[in-house]
């Protein structure tokens, strides 16, 4: 048992390898089975994640998750902020800036519109909560966004660990009321085009919820949603840690 | 060859991060301030060029690919090293701050169909 012990803890990058594909695994197995899909299999990956760091947290005491657990601590290399930023700049391949330019001004409107208002209502829940300092209001505002908007933006300006632990779960519970969301609005918002999907993915932007509200809609809307969703989360990690936070530094006084 | 995709990504990556860094600095932040999203947006640039030049062949793009697919897989590993444990005794905010926006954005839709609609005759 020690040496097998010893052994995870010298491999740890390996061994969270092999237990993040398990969780991912899983994950389609209940997104298939008991959910029919409605639930993305990357979305119950990310909630599994982040009822392993609470359990993890209860467990050691510390404030990494599990991987303050020895064995995994291998999640705090996989999951650290270099190879996020890495993956996260990856997924702009695929998003051609000619086929954005194409689409119209209003693609672009979208994703602005989209940011700004996605941000500006996770602050307005934030400030109901009582936070009011200008860096957990940018973190959660951006949490709002996506996902991957909230801890990129948290990590650059500074925000404590349960801001950022705040952050993603706001993107997460965003992302799948995305998901469940999308089929049964569709007929209310005229979403049965090319030109609306560019729109509602520009203004909803993350892009599982997006692609996966489509494909349960009308599968053909599904690349023109994806289209302008890809753009989002860069120009969300581009805004929120900057004019964004900045603006709410002025907006606050401090 | 693989490594090749892997090197661009790595390059935009760096140079990204390290405008984020200056930025920051000359905005007096004393943090990253858009690295990620300037490297996305040089990614986007390069691999176009490159692509018209004809220098992006299968496998160099499989380098960046592999990191495109893998990027869930990191949220998942990052989402198990959050500091959940506090974030739950604020747990009702999380749901709120999520349902709020898709809300908020949902009304906006019509709004922007109808006025690119006027202008756009398809």
């Amino acid at each position: 048992m020690e040496i097998i012990v010893k052994f995870l803890e010298k491999n740890g990058l390996v061994f969270a390898f092999l237990v993040v594909g398990l969780i991912i695994y899983l994950s389609g197995i209940i997104s298939d089975k008991l959910t029919r899909r409605k639930i993305p299999a990357s979305a119950i990956a990310i909630l599994t994640g982040l009822v392993i760091a609470y359990f993890g947290g209860v467990y050691s005491g510390g404030e990494k998750g599990i991987a303050d657990i020895k064995i995994f601590s291998g999640f705090g290399t996989l999951g650290g902020s270099m190879f996020r930023d890495f993956a996260i700049v990856s997924t702009a391949m695929g998003a051609s800036f000619l086929v954005l330019r194409r689409t119209g001004w209003v693609g672009a409107l979208s994703l602005f519109l989209g940011i700004v208002l996605s941000f500006l209502g996770g602050v307005g829940v934030a400030l109901l909560w009582g936070y009011r300092d200008a860096v957990s209001l940018t973190t959660i505002g951006a949490g709002a966004c996506t996902y991957i908007v909230g801890p990129v933006t948290g990590a650059a300006i500074g925000a404590s660990s349960d801001v950022i632990a705040l952050s993603i779960a706001a993107g997460v519970v965003k992302a799948i009321t995305v998901t469940i969301g999308t089929p049964f609005v569709a007929k209310y918002i005229g979403l049965d085009n090319p030109h609306t999907a560019l729109i509602y993915g520009g203004l909803m932007g993350t892009t599982s919820g997006v692609t996966a509200g489509l494909a349960a809609t009308d599968p053909k809307l599904v690349p023109y949603g994806a289209l302008t969703a890809t753009f989002y989360t860069g120009l969300g990690c581009l805004a929120c840690p900057s004019i964004l936070y900045l603006l709410m530094r002025l907006t606050l006084g401090s | 060859m693989i490594i090749y995709g892997v090197a661009i990504l790595a390059f935009c990556y760096i140079l990204g991060q390290l405008i984020g860094e200056f930025l920051g600095k000359l905005i007096g932040v004393d943090a990253n301030v858009g690295g990620v999203g300037f490297a996305m947006l040089l990614l986007i640039f390069l691999s176009d060029w490159l692509h018209k030049k004809g220098y992006f062949d299968k496998s160099t793009e499989n380098g960046i690919l592999f990191w495109n697919h893998m990027y869930i897989p990191i949220i998942v590993a990052m989402s198990a090293i959050q500091n959940v444990k506090v974030a739950v005794s604020s747990g009702f905010i999380a749901i709120v701050a999520g349902i709020v926006p898709f809300v908020i954005c949902l009304l906006a839709i019509p709004l922007l169909a109808k006025l690119s609609k006027n202008t756009k005759p398809d």
